[in-house]
Parts: C-alpha cells; structure tokens; sequence
C-alpha cells in the first residue's frame, strides 16, 4: 500500500477535496519525525459517507484533525465547499469550522463536566450569535429531541448524570446545532456498548438524512465501517492502500493489506473456519517507514519491485482503485499467495 | 460432573451509598479441564466481578460474598489473600485489558517474568530469567534475549500483551482467566494473540476462562459460552448449540445489533432499547424484560429459573424463549405496529 497518486478522486461536486495531505511531527529535538500522513489524497461527494479504516497509527484520525487544520498540514490541499482551507487566516477559518463539525471516541470527556448539558448544546450558538435568544432555544430543543435526549433534563443535568451512549449523544446535538455541511466521526461508537453502538449508528443514518449531511467516519472496526459507508479508504502507515465502494471493497479486496485485515476480523459464526489469512508482527514504526510500498515488510506478495518502487494509486474497474504491483486481482499479472 | 471448577450460586454484592449493588447474582456453571468458557455480556452485566471473585481479587471491605466455588475439590471462596497466594500464579492466573498499566513500568521485563518463578517456585534468579526467556519464545516474542533488558515502554500494545500472557503462563497454570484480553489491541494484532493463547491453552492442557463482550471473539475460540446479563446467567449452551439456536431473547438481540460484514452497508441495525438495569434495585422478574420485544405480564413479576433446552448443556432462562409461539406472536405484533 502505501501507495500516492490521485486517480480515484473524482470530477463533479464534491464537497471536500483534499489533495496530497501531508502531517508530520517533530520527534523532540532528534531531527527525525513521525510521518503520520504522508501525501494522501481523496474526495467526499455531497451527501455521501466515506469511510476510513486502519489500525493505530495509521494517521486516520490525523487525517481527520488535518482536515480541520488542527493542527495545519505540513502541506496539501484541504478544498471545502471551493475553499482552500490551507490557506485561510484564522478568522477565516474560524468561520470555515462552524461548517465542519467534529465527533469524537470518548463522550464523557469532551463534554465540559461542570455545566448543565442545555448549555454544552447551546455554546456554539452563543459565540456565533446565531438567532435571538428565543430562536436559539428552538434550536436547542429540536436538536435534543432529535438525538433522543429529553431538552428538560438536559437543562437540569451535567454530563456525568448521564450514560456513555446518551452522552455520545449530546456530542452529536452540539455538532449539529450550528448546521454544518459535514461532520467528522472519529470513532464515535468505539467506547460503547454493541446494543448502544447499534442505536448511535442507526441515529447517525437518520439525522445524515434529515440535515442533508456528508459525512467521513473515522473507524478501526470494519463491519461498523461497512455498514455506515457508502465509500471506504483503507489506510495504512500514512498512505492510502485501496479506496472502493463499501460494498465492493469487501466482496473483492485487491490490496493485500485489506484482505489480512478482513480476514484478522473474529466472525460470530462459530460454524466458519477461522481464517488463516495472518500476518506476522506489527507495523513499522511511522519514524522511519519502509522504502518503497510501506506494507512491503508484511505483505506476502512482495516483489523487489515493492521495496524499491512506490505504488500508485490506479483504476482496478468499477470505482474500486488500488495502490499497489502486485493487487489480489485486476493487476498486470495477478498473483496468486500460496502459504 | 467435573471437578475440576464449580462454581455454585456464587453471588457478589458491593455496599454503596446507594445501596447493595448485586453485581454478580447467583450464577453456577462448571469447567472442566482443558476447556475453555466464554462468558460475553455487555458493560456491567457482572462478567468481570465474576472472574474477579472467582479468583479471589476482590476489596473485603464492602463486599458481601456467597455461595461456593470449588477449584479441584477445595473450597476457595472467602479465602484470604494469603492463602490464596498459594493458589496464584501456580494453579490459576489471570490477563487483563490492559497492558500497559499491568506491568510495572520501572521493571525490566526480564525481572517480570522471573519474579513469579521466584517467589512462587523459589527458582534461583539466573534459571528464573534463562525461563523467562524461554517464556518469551513461547509467546512468539522475537529477539528474546534483548527483550529481557527492555521496559514496557519500549515494546508495543501487542508485545506487552504477549509478556503479560508469559507472566501468567510463568508457574504453569491449570487455569487462566482473560478479561477481554484483546480488547485494546488492533484487529491484526487480536487475531494473533487469540491464536496464541488456543495454541498455549492445548499445549498445556489449560482450562480458560475467556471474558469478552465480543460475540465474534468467543464464537472461534471457546468450547461453551455463557452470556450474562443483569449480573446472571441468562444462557449457556455449547459455542455451536447456541449460535445455532439462540433461545434467549437478549443473547438473540446482541447478535442481531453487531454489524455483520455479509450484510450490504446501509442495513438498518437492530437495537435492544433502553439501558442495562440498574443493579441496585434491579427488576422484579426478569431483568431484560423491561427491554425484551417479547415480554409478556408474567415476564415482569415472576423470575425465570436457568431450565434446560433439551440439547445437552444448553440452558436458559425465559418464559417465552426465541421460537416459542407466544415469542413469535409478540414479534410480529411489534412488527405491525412499527409499520
């Protein structure tokens, strides 16, 4: 994987475009640096929900914070609504953020512990004086109501008077009180409960349709990934491995990296097999990352060609676009794994 | 009937201001050697406190303890923590979620290792450590020898995990318990260290005791799986009996709410209503009726016993069981409604 290039982004009218994204840190004072993401590229159409999986520290919550411009990319192309984010002062993009909302894993702690919920909700209309103050109440209230939390307990309580689930909630009423365009998940389900995780994702589905919202949700469990998306990137140490459309992208993964992880997944099926697609060891430290395919230390199709040559991403047929030589199907010449 | 673990009517409460909370009820199974049980149930059903009483692992101050738990013939519930040091390490041990705050930070991991086999087996330092090492290669650690020197920090999620697997497995346990041992790992890296321990659970002839909330975790890797809910058991079966006949009605509805990787993306997920019940006052009858789609009058007054399923070492608990008619009547009638 590990592959750059752009062919899988798409003409038309999409709502964000974000070109050759590069995030580094510094490490200390050492000179070297954590290459969290490193040139990747994609695009969200209005109205779709993209989906980015990876394991830790494969920059997909980078990603999404670099969107944001939290902190500003090392360089790249952040293209909201026709609007080079990167290059915006702050006031400006100040004004861009009430656009694109944030959601994160853990609700309890991003909600403020010593205020009423009411209030949390109602914060952002206050600082943008968005309405009189009777219009703002309308809105809190129908914003509550509309994530299933009742506006008079909200009122009377602070956060730790609710549970992990409810308080996921609130995070999703404050993201939504401003109107945005688009919403960033950062594994928004990833500390609940399955028979709660099951109500946020059926809640995130009906309120994308009654706001008209797009949405990228950020995520390391893949059947969760699967069933919010519409379209599915697979991250791996910085760079992009495959981008297809959910269904797609989990019938025929042509990205070798894809396929251990699809098949690394514990069925709740006792009666299938376990897989034995496993790979060895764990990835690479993002410090300094392999040459060449930066999946090439683990993947079991590595040619020499891998170790010296970065893969581009390319069209494999039907939107399903890989970054690599040597693809499951759909390459040059196909290779077959036998172990 | 085995006796190698029985545990009988086993009940853990805790004093709180708010009251006793019953975290774990009344729950009796039994194991037997080399067998593994897994014991799912969401965020305070009472499957963590059980493996904690089990083991022994439990503050006495403001916990009112009952019932019996048998390991190899001996009664080992109520035992003090000196007496049980016995007990520890040699015959059962336990892993936690996560390690990272189990092992101590400022101890090489060598002297981690080793110290059980110190204190426990009065080993000589030096063949303590040449076991630890040995240890280490069994937990598919690589360069072991230089891993002796290292400290926590310096290893990965993954690898911390193998090293607390080492440390239980140190004194030759007949009996590991593992409280979601792979839950703060990535996929990639779950899927072997569940492979590790089914591969040090048979070579050692160990029973497991595997607590997750993962239904796809326990389905590949555990023999018979017990689900609790409302700090009970309200099913236990052989892991293929109840995948195939699922006749609670709560074991039913945390399967239906996981995502599912064959069904397309977009499909609506079902959930199970309302919130786990508070164990202070839990309710009368059974505990998911005020959540169950088929609770029937008698569900809320009157508790259901663990009765038999007719398939040998299936049990349940539930008036009207998955498949029975008044179930289905109750199913189709809410179908209708929601119409």
């Amino acid at each position: 994987m590990a592959g750059t290039g752009k062919a899988h982004l798409r003409s038309g009218d999409a709502l964000l475009r974000v070109e050759d994204l590069v995030v580094e840190f510094p490490v200390g004072r050492t000179g070297l640096k954590v290459n969290a993401v490193s040139g990747i590229s994609f695009d969200v159409m209005r109205g779709e929900t993209l989906g980015i999986v990876g394991e830790s520290g494969c920059g997909k919550s980078t990603t999404g914070r670099g969107i944001m411009q939290l902190p500003s990319p090392n360089s790249g192309a952040v293209v909201f609504n026709g609007q080079d984010l990167s290059q915006l002062t702050g006031s400006d993009m100040r004004e861009a953020r009430t656009k694109i909302q944030m959601i994160f894993q853990d609700p309890i702690s991003s909600l403020n512990p010593r205020r009423k919920v009411r209030d949390i909700v109602k914060e952002p209309l206050d600082i943008w004086k968005r309405g009189t103050s009777a219009e703002q109440d309308a809105r809190v209230d129908k914003v509550l109501e509309d994530v299933g939390i009742d506006p008079q307990r909200a009122a009377e309580s602070q956060p730790h008077q609710f549970s992990g689930g409810q308080c996921q909630r609130i995070s999703i009423a404050r993201s939504l009180v401003l109107d945005p365009s688009l919403i960033i998940c950062d594994e928004p389900v990833s500390a609940l409960d399955v028979s709660v995780q099951a109500q946020v994702l059926n809640l995130l589905e009906d309120l994308k349709a009654a706001y008209g919202l797009t949405m990228i949700f950020i995520a390391h469990d893949l059947a969760v990934v699967k069933n919010i998306s519409d379209r599915v990137a697979v991250m791996y140490l910085g760079k992009l491995c495959e981008v297809a459309t959910s269904d797609d992208l989990y019938r025929r993964p042509a990205h070798h990296y894809t396929k251990v992880l699809l098949d690394s997944i514990p069925v709740p099926d006792p009666s299938r097999p376990v897989a034995h697609g496993r790979i060895e060891g764990e990835p690479p430290s993002p410090v300094l990352p392999p040459t060449g395919c930066r999946f090439h230390t683990r993947c079991p199709a590595a040619s020499d060609r891998c170790r010296n040559e970065e893969p581009q991403m390319r069209d494999v047929g039907d939107n399903h676009f890989v970054a690599c030589h040597h693809p499951a199907w759909g390459g040059d010449a196909p290779v077959s794994i036998t172990r | 009937m085995s006796d190698f673990l029985e545990v009988t009517d086993v009940f853990t409460h805790f004093e709180t201001p708010r009251g006793q909370v019953r975290a774990v009820d009344g729950v009796t199974f039994t194991l037997e050697r080399g067998k593994t049980l897994g014991i799912v149930g969401e965020s305070g059903s009472g499957k963590t406190i059980l493996s904690r009483t089990i083991m022994g692992l439990l503050p006495t101050r403001g916990t009112v303890r009952g019932g019996t738990i048998r390991y190899k013939g001996e009664e080992i519930q109520g035992r003090a923590p000196s007496e049980m040091r016995d007990i520890w390490g040699k015959q059962m041990a336990m892993i936690f979620q996560d390690p990272m705050s189990s092992l101590n930070p400022l101890m090489k991991i060598g002297m981690q290792i080793a110290e059980p086999l110190i204190h426990n087996l009065d080993m000589p330092k030096d063949q303590a450590l040449a076991t630890a090492k040995r240890l280490l290669d069994d937990v598919r650690i690589p360069e072991s020898v230089k891993r002796l020197n290292q400290y926590p920090h310096e290893l990965s999620g993954g690898m911390r995990q193998r090293v607390m697997i080492a440390i239980a497995l140190a004194c030759g346990p007949n009996l590991l318990l593992a409280d979601e041992p792979t839950t703060a790992l990535d996929v990639t890296v779950q899927a072997q260290i569940l492979d590790l321990l089914r591969e040090q659970r048979q070579d050692r002839n160990m029973s497991m005791i595997l607590v997750t909330h993962d239904l796809g975790v326990v389905a590949g890797h555990t023999d018979e799986i017990a689900v609790m809910y409302g700090g009970k058991i309200v099913e236990k079966a052989p892991t293929d009996g109840l995948f195939k006949n699922m006749l609670m009605p709560y074991t039913a509805a945390l399967l239906e709410s996981i995502p599912k990787m064959n069904r397309p993306s977009h499909t609506r997920l079902t959930t199970i209503p309302g919130r786990p019940p508070d164990l202070v006052s839990p309710p009368a009858g059974c505990r998911f009726a005020p959540r169950c789609p088929a609770a029937q009058e008698r569900c809320h007054s009157e508790e259901p016993p663990l009765s038999s399923a007719g398939s040998p070492g299936h049990v349940y608990a539930c008036w009207y069981p998955v498949g029975s008619p008044v179930y289905r009547e109750a199913i189709e009638r809410r179908a209708k409604e929601t119409v």
